[in-house]
């Protein structure tokens, strides 16, 4: 089976920051990396491939540097990649970017049918989980979210059975292929390659898919022109105008200052003994 | 698995020099990286000195991440309150090929290694070379890595995977290296914002400063601090010799925390936004630590065969130097038809021997170990000389020559007559 | 750290862009709620959306509704009433065999449908693993803008709504606009708007609709139920009372203090995201950005810096009380009360003393 998954090459969030004087966001230096939620995906449909045999091709959108995520999603064991970039991409949203990811994939079924697509639980720079549903949407895959586990999948009856996380509980889901799923995180770990898969890797040569190239004919449907969102502002938390009251400590002992801290917790808010006392009934 | 014409050890300076060049002759290069990217685990103060890159990338400069070109240079000597010291600055350094600029290893590292691919060179990372394989008569033929069993074949392995080589010393090549002959330098990354740094150092556009510190910041151990002008941020740092940490019980950090409050440093680092926070050895055992460096099917390249000169704090330069040579003796060698044996290999040190890297060393080979014995260097002369100095600024009606006086009293009591004359004669031989 | 300042608008106002909306689009209005019935229970979320809604609705002079979509029976129409009294002023509701158990492909189907008919200008959708399989679905069939994941909701002078979101993992807010067209969707996490009073034996007018599929057009089936065996996660993000901990405890070991003083008020335990990491705590315990947002009436966090990612899952709680040796950690920053302490001292005598309190006040009772 042919399994599509998409990643996405974010900006490690644990290193942004945010500049002390101009407050805005400092990029320069940040390293970007596979959006963590998609390794679990990819993992995933890895072990699909070595099972029933096949091929994994990983999808991204992104500027041309985007490409070095797809090397190391093939030094993961990928078989193959394609990137998708062109500037009429530039400032999508997710309404467009599932549009522009559905169009590649769409395309990569012309030549090799695709029998399955992954997507990441959500990103952690969007943080929208919308892309994927998108993607579903767009090309009529039976969509399953939040899969903590695949039970089974039968390739000639083109059937899957998964379980998927839902609010209070597990649902145990069947439907047909081809199918769109993302994966819950920490259902997997991701692989290590081999020092083969590094050398294909470091050797492959990712094509550069244009919109054209990906089938795209109406580019008023990409980019910031498709995207009926825009982001209007953006900017630093608020600090909050004045700072935590300190409970003086100095010289005291931790009893008192557990006292103290009594004190002023009931004092700042009259209710809050009532519903301690409420609370630590049951 | 398959078979290159060389393998390249590390993708610092030096790794990086030597794949470039190899790869840039056409030959089948595979470079090996146990970090995320090529700079990702380095760290540098860092000064990059211009020439060794040019005779490798000449027009370098047109798009590598350079920081500030440096148009000043201070050295200072310190004790607890203040500093004395000599401030060169001169227009001339801006030159339209300035000769040293700062950089940030971690941008800097990751343009060359790009450069390295661009020329040709299939470069793996996130991959530690575990050892050398070796035929039956111990000639080296490749590699193995952490990720599986496989080796993969080399007709040469150039290590130039640093300081510690465990490569190397896992293979026999080299021995652990000594305490004594390696510095711990640990240093920080202060962001603060273009204008309010370019005001504080005096400069603008892209030059930049250099502050190389020696005194009481180390408590008296061997080593020195400085502070470097980056584009948006400064590189402060301190490093000083393992062994003298080892003896004294003090941290690295605790140093450099010292040296960030020092009443002359503080003002300058006021506001900033620490980023990183980074420790790495040096290795200063100068030339009679350098280790064997080439054999049967290997070389030895770079901070792994300690090319440093620790007295004019060059490194990276030398890393260039000697991976550029390694792989012009290789590259020769494969034009020549020759086999890359331990004989065919020695021109590599001959033309090591030939250049100013090894005639460097060589100079300053007794220095380590006079510094070393002579601890006032780092403790009783910047005390001194901070003293006289501010002797000789105070006016407070004292007449001028009471104050030669005592100054010379100073320095006569914080040293004999026969020590001072001695340190100035130890000093000026091992310059020679 | 530099004290930060309110942001000056940094990013480019695109805002600009904004096009008249085509007369089509124009006929759109009212705020609409998704109210989210699964296995017979509604999610609290759905509430705090009413009372949310209920703000927008006002300053835009339309009427707020509930959607409501399940099964015919007794749930189904105890999730209408309480739409009602938590301040729907109607509902609309598909109500088929159908819909008893949550699938995406029936219930996007009954959703666009519902919107296309009666045409809301905004629909709201609990930021839940039903409410975002479901959203992206709605609003990529509708073609419309989605924003996900909001923390706060206004409303222009030109009718417009904006949804301020965090985004790069909490560092910044933004705040996104859908231009021209209708609905403006956006989907809100549990407990990032306050519960709204009950109005017990309101009522309002209801909408029926019916949903017009068969069970053998629809590809997925649900051959199972597991439900969770501890329901935890749910009782840390509804909790009146919250006791946390960092990495400033130092060890695993350490952590019971946490414990012991959580069971003393009756409290749920949580902890920073490292913890959860190291393994020192279940992952339905974090609290933040990507783990739970908390809204108790007291927060109680020793030994956490309060980073970025944990602040935005704490910020909503009335009363935060912070134990660190560090007086110049971030939480300080944002929490009420400080105690510039060690823990390992502090807790144990908070305990202590919160214990005799508590005993003396039963005892006076
Ligand atoms: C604080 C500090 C300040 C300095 N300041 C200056 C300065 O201002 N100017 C100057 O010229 N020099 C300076 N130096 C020295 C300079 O950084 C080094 O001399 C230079 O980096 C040496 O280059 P290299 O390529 O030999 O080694 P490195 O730069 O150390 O590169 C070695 C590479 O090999 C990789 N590696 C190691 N083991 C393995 C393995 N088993 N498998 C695969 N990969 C491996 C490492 O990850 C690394 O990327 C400074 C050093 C320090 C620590
Ligand atoms: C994409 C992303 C998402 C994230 N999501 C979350 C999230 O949902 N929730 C979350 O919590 N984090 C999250 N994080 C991590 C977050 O950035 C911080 O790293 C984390 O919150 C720090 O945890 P901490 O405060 O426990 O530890 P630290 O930052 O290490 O702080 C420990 C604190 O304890 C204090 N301390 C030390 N000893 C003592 C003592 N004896 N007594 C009292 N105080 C002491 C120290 O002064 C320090 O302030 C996320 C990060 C990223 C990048
Ligand atoms: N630009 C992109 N390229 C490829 N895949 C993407 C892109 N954006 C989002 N995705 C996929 O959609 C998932 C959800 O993204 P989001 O809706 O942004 O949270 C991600 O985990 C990816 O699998």
């Amino acid at each position: 089976m042919h399994i599509v998954v998409c990643i996405k090459q974010v900006p490690d969030s644990a290193q942004i920051r945010v500049h002390p004087v101009t407050n805005t966001i400092m990029r320069q230096g940040v390293p970007t990396i596979i959006n963590p939620y998609d390794l679990f995906s990819l993992e995933e449909a890895l072990r699909l491939r070595d099972k029933f045999g096949g091929k994994v091709t990983v999808l991204t959108m992104g500027p041309p540097m985007a490409d070095t995520s797809l090397r190391k999603a093939l030094s993961m064991g990928a078989d193959a990649a394609v990137l998708l970039s062109d500037r009429c991409f530039a400032g999508s949203d997710t309404l467009a970017t599932s549009y522009a990811l559905a169009s590649a994939i769409a395309k990569i079924t012309e030549t090799e049918p695709v029998g399955m697509v992954f997507c990441g639980k959500q990103t952690i720079d969007g943080d929208t989980a919308q892309v994927g549903p998108g993607i579903a949407k767009r090309l009529e895959l039976n969509q399953l979210t939040y899969v903590e586990r695949i039970d089974a999948v039968d390739e000639t009856a083109r059937k899957i059975t998964v379980e998927r996380r839902a609010e209070g509980g597990v649902q145990v889901l069947s439907t047909s292929l081809p199918c769109l799923i993302t994966m819950l995180e920490g259902t997997n770990v991701v692989r290590r390659g081999t020092m083969e898969d590094m050398l294909r890797a470091a050797r492959t040569e990712i094509p550069m898919w244009s919109a054209a190239k990906a089938g795209i004919t109406d580019t008023a449907l990409c980019g910031l022109k498709g995207s009926p969102t825009v982001v209007k502002k953006v900017f630093a938390p608020p600090p909050r105008k004045e700072k935590a009251k300190q409970i003086d400590v100095t010289g005291k002992t931790a009893d008192d200052i557990a006292a103290a801290t009594l004190n002023a917790l009931f004092a700042a808010d009259a209710r809050l003994e009532e519903t301690l006392f409420r609370q630590a009934g049951h | 698995m398959e078979k290159f014409d060389a393998i390249v050890v590390g993708a610092g300076p030096s790794g990086n020099a030597a794949s470039y060049t190899l790869a840039k002759a056409g030959l089948k290069v595979l470079q090996v990286e146990r970090g995320e990217y090529s700079g990702s685990k380095n760290v540098q103060g860092a000064i990059l000195y211009a020439k060794s890159l040019e005779k490798i990338i000449p027009n370098f400069r047109e798009d590598a991440p350079l920081e500030r070109h440096i148009v000043e240079q201070r050295l200072w000597m310190m004790d607890d309150k203040s500093h004395c010291g000599t401030h060169y600055r001169s227009d001339a350094f801006n030159e339209e090929l300035p000769n040293r600029y700062t950089i940030i290893r971690a941008q800097f590292d990751k343009w060359f290694n790009r450069q390295v691919q661009e020329a040709g060179a299939l470069v793996v990372c996130e991959t530690t070379v575990t050892e050398l394989a070796r035929d039956a008569s111990g000639k080296v033929i490749g590699i193995k890595t952490d990720r599986d069993d496989q080796i993969v074949y080399a007709d040469v392995v150039i290590m130039a995977d640093g300081v510690n080589s465990l490569v190397g010393q896992r293979s026999g090549l080299r021995k652990e290296i000594k305490p004594e002959h390696a510095a711990l330098a640990v240093k920080e990354m202060h962001f603060l914002p273009r204008e309010v740094l370019e005001q504080r150092f005096n400069v603008k556009d892209n030059e930049g400063v250099a502050i190389e510190a020696l005194g009481t910041v180390t408590m008296g151990l061997m080593g020195t601090a400085f502070l470097y002008t980056n584009g948006e941020s400064l590189s402060v740092g301190i490093g000083c010799l393992v062994s003298d940490f080892r003896d004294h019980g003090t941290s690295p950090y605790v140093m450099l925390e010292r040296f960030k409050k020092h009443p002359s440093i503080a003002p300058l680092i006021e506001g900033s936004e620490v980023k990183e926070y980074a420790a790495h050895l040096i290795p200063e055992g100068g030339f009679n630590a350098i280790p064997k460096v080439h054999g049967d099917g290997w070389l030895i390249v770079g901070d792994s065969g300690q090319f440093v000169n620790a007295m004019h704090r060059e490194g990276s330069n030398l890393a260039m130097e000697t991976g550029r040579m390694a792989a012009e003796t290789v590259i020769a060698l494969k034009t020549e038809g020759k086999a890359p044996t331990e004989a065919n290999l020695a021109r590599y040190r001959k033309a090591l021997e030939d250049s100013f890297v090894m005639k460097d060393l060589k100079k300053y080979r007794k220095l380590p170990e006079i510094v070393h014995k002579n601890r006032q260097f780092f403790t009783t002369y910047p005390e001194l000389m901070s003293k006289a100095a501010e002797t000789w600024f105070r006016v407070d009606g004292v007449d001028k020559l009471q104050k030669e006086k005592e100054i010379f009293r100073t320095f006569r009591n914080g040293r004999t007559l026969r020590g001072l004359i001695g340190d100035a004669v130890k000093i000026a031989r091992a310059w020679r | 750290m530099t004290e930060a300042k309110p942001a000056p608008a940094a990013a480019p106002a695109r805002g600009k862009m904004k096009v008249e909306l085509s007369d089509h689009f124009k006929t759109y209005k009212d705020v609409w709620v998704f109210i989210e019935l699964e296995r017979g229970q509604v999610h609290p979320v759905s509430w705090e959306l009413l009372g949310e809604g209920r703000k927008l609705a006002n300053k835009l002079g339309v009427e707020l509704a509930g959607v409501v979509m399940g099964a015919p029976g007794d749930s189904a129409d105890a999730a209408v009433a309480g739409a009602y009294e938590y301040g729907a002023d109607l509902v609309y509701t598909i109500q088929d065999p159908l819909l008893a158990d949550y699938r995406n492909e029936p219930f996007a189907r009954g959703m666009t449908d519902l919107v296309n008919t009666y045409k809301p200008e905004i629909l709201l959708l609990g930021a839940t693993t039903l409410g975002r399989d479901l959203a992206g679905t709605v609003a990529t069939t509708l073609k419309t803008g989605l924003t996900a994941d909001c923390t706060e909701m206004a409303i222009d002078d030109d009718r417009s709504m904006g949804a301020t979101r965090p985004t790069f993992g909490g560092s910044l807010l933004c705040t996104i606009y859908t231009l021209n067209v209708r609905p403006q969707m956006a989907t809100i996490r549990p407990r990032v708007m306050s519960m709204p009073d009950r109005e017990a034996g309101r009522t309002g007018r209801l909408v029926v609709h019916s949903l017009g599929m068969q069970e053998d057009s629809i590809v997925t089936k649900i051959l199972n139920y597991i439900p969770d065996a501890s329901k935890e996660d749910a009782h840390l993000a509804y909790a009146d009372v919250v006791v946390a901990g960092g990495m400033g405890l130092g060890k695993p070991e350490n952590f019971k203090l946490v414990k012991e003083l959580a069971s003393v008020l009756g409290a749920e335990y949580g902890g920073s995201r490292p913890l959860v990491q190291k393994g020192w705590i279940e992952s339905a315990r974090q609290i933040g950005q990507t783990g739970k947002t908390i809204r108790p009436r007291l927060y109680i966090a020793a030994g956490i810096s309060g980073a970025i990612q944990h602040r935005v899952g704490v910020e909503g709680a009335d009363m935060i009380l912070a134990i660190n040796t560090d007086p110049n950690a971030p939480i300080f920053d944002f929490a009420h009360q400080g105690i510039v302490g060690d823990a390992l001292t502090v807790l144990p005598a908070l305990t202590e003393t919160f214990r005799r309190h508590l005993a003396q006040k039963r005892a006076a009772e």
